[in-house]
């Protein structure tokens, strides 16, 4: 007879077994105040696994010199990895072509380069560029500047109390003024995934361009921008299990090549005179000045560390955690959940009632828990909802049923300290 | 280990559950708001100034336990203080907080419970918020306030 193994309570996941993805990341060692570190502010940033510290490592021990440059055997080796590892966000996001892809400090700076280099042309006095109630201030405060400086007007498209966009009013507030719509692909505060090739579909058929801010979204769904269709298409490495400073824009081949350049200096140039410059052929013509080969090398682990398990089974694996933690959370008395819509991922944000999100977090954090209390850069949400802030636990492929009890025994703790 | 209760000390629970002088004092003719972006804590802090002497004290808003009890106590403490005594009851507290060394720590009194918040870093910008508002409010705008 064979007996199968039993796993312990933590393991448990019909999808994979967490123990062995957990055993990838050294930092879920840690012991915070005495306690084994839940780690459930992945929404902020996602730790690390060895695979991409290695990259990055290796990078540095083997590989690193200047790119697109020298002669010389390692600019060679490096120029042909940071070249594989555009293949590589060019396959992730499934981008026609690899010239599609620029290279970015992150979602932020490709939203500004998106607001600058083509805003700039596009927009002008009395336009409009329509955004969300849901968006995160990086995709508010770019277009705001944006508009100040035009004289352009910012619409936002209005959620309902589930924190789902209302598409009514959306279809509404498209019109000849509007240059550019610009959302989240998931909302960072309330986990609400956005139907964005209906959306797309929808600005499209007005001949207006989408921007998609992906930063919450690559983490957990496959994308695929030329089934979504969307302009262009921004994230970061830091939250999908890859290092910070890293992130890349997607944009559609026509709209690159028509587009001014973002910054000047070295690598965006195919001559320089005093008189006059020529730029590079894109996507190069949008990275300025030496890039982050090693963040690109940590990039790339990150995608193939994701493909290696499936993004299809990490979505699972968060989807089946989310439903648990919600109802372990709404089992607790006086809790509430901010963001009900009914497409949600991994993200939970919660109030509870009486005590504030930051005196929370303190004590969760006391109990070896991390999440995030606060604002979550997405401050217009926080007054949608008329509360100043929320705890938000996010979960990634690496978190467990028990860390959610975890969490559940700390809002417990919280209520004890209150009563 | 830092301990919570060393934070969350009764007198701060209960401070922050019903605050004291939570309301606008009739004759109010100071005031300054206090915001913290991160994490969203906001509170006025009004004033009833009689030449240098504060005559009432009052506050309003919304944070997190710490900055209310703190906001709370901080208006019991400064009532009838001169801008000079209320300016060193600060320092004094900010010294308690962040666990710097401080003598004569006599006059802080019943603020004393805050020396907890010194071992969690994070949080002493929640203890000092309201106080940093009252500095504002004593030392910046000297124009009267309209209570309309």
């Amino acid at each position: 007879m064979t007996a199968s193994a039993v796993l312990p309570e933590k393991a448990t996941s019909r999808v994979f077994d967490v123990e062995r993805i957990r055993a990838d990341f050294p930092i879920l060692r840690s012991r915070v105040h005495g306690h084994e570190l839940v780690y459930l502010d992945n929404a902020a940033t996602s730790q690390k696994p060895q695979a991409v510290i290695d990259a990055i490592v290796r990078y540095y021990t083997s590989a690193n010199a200047n790119i697109h440059r020298g002669v010389h055997y390692l600019s060679q080796i490096a120029t042909e990895e940071f070249e594989a590892g555009r293949h590589a966000a060019q396959k992730f996001v499934n981008a026609a072509d690899a010239s599609e892809i620029v290279f970015t400090r992150g979602t932020t700076e490709a939203i500004n380069l998106v607001a600058q280099a083509w805003g700039r042309v596009h927009v002008g006095a009395g336009d409009e560029v329509l955004i969300t109630a849901m968006e995160h201030h990086s995709d508010i405060v770019p277009w705001q500047m944006l508009c100040n400086e035009k004289g352009a007007k910012l619409r936002v498209v209005p959620i309902n109390d589930a924190g789902e966009l209302i598409l009514e009013e959306y279809t509404k507030l498209l019109s000849p003024k509007t240059k550019i719509v610009a959302l989240a692909h998931v909302s960072n505060a309330l986990g609400t995934i956005n139907p964005v090739k209906k959306i797309v579909a929808m600005a499209h058929a007005q001949g207006i361009p989408v921007l998609v801010d992906g930063a919450q979204a690559v983490p957990h769904i496959a994308v695929d921008v030329q089934d979504l269709d969307c302009d262009f298409y921004a994230f970061s490495a830091h939250k999908m299990y890859g290092p910070t400073g890293i992130g890349a824009l997607y944009a559609k081949a026509a709209l690159l090549e028509a587009m001014p350049p973002y910054q000047g200096g070295g690598d965006m140039i195919s001559s320089v005179t005093f008189e006059k410059t020529t730029y590079n052929k894109v996507p190069h013509k949008f990275e300025a000045g030496t890039p982050d080969m090693a963040g690109v090398a940590g990039l790339k682990a990150a995608i193939e560390y994701m493909n290696g398990i499936g993004v299809d089974k990490i979505a699972a694996h968060e989807h089946e955690l989310l439903e648990y933690a919600t109802k372990t959370v709404l089992a607790l008395p006086g809790v509430r959940l901010i963001g009900t819509a009914r497409e949600k991922a991994s993200v939970l944000s919660f109030v509870v009632e009486d005590v504030h999100p930051h005196d929370i977090g303190t004590i969760l954090d006391q109990e070896g828990v991390a999440v995030r209390t606060g604002h979550h850069c997405a401050q217009p949400v926080m007054d949608r909802y008329c509360i100043p802030a929320t705890v938000r636990a996010s979960f990634a492929v690496y978190n467990t049923r028990a860390e959610v009890d975890a969490l559940a025994r700390g809002i417990r703790k919280v209520q004890e300290v209150f009563a | 280990m830092a301990e919570l209760r060393d934070l969350y000390q009764e007198v701060i629970l209960e401070h922050s559950k019903a605050p004291r002088n939570f309301k606008e004092p009739a004759g109010m003719n100071h005031q300054a708001e206090g915001y913290n972006p991160l994490c969203g804590d906001r509170f006025t802090v009004y004033l009833e100034m009689d030449g240098d002497t504060v005559r009432d004290i009052g506050f309003k808003g919304a944070g997190c336990a710490i900055s209310k009890a703190s906001a709370s106590m901080m208006t019991q403490t400064v009532k009838g203080k001169t801008k000079a005594e209320a300016h060193k009851i600060f320092q004094q507290f900010h010294d308690l907080v962040t666990g710097h060394e401080h003598v004569g720590d006599e006059e802080l009194g019943k603020l004393a419970v805050f020396s907890g918040v010194s071992e969690f870093p994070m949080r002493v910008k929640c203890a000092t918020l309201a106080w940093h508002t009252l500095e504002a409010a004593l030392e910046g705008k000297q124009e009267k306030i309209s209570t309309e």
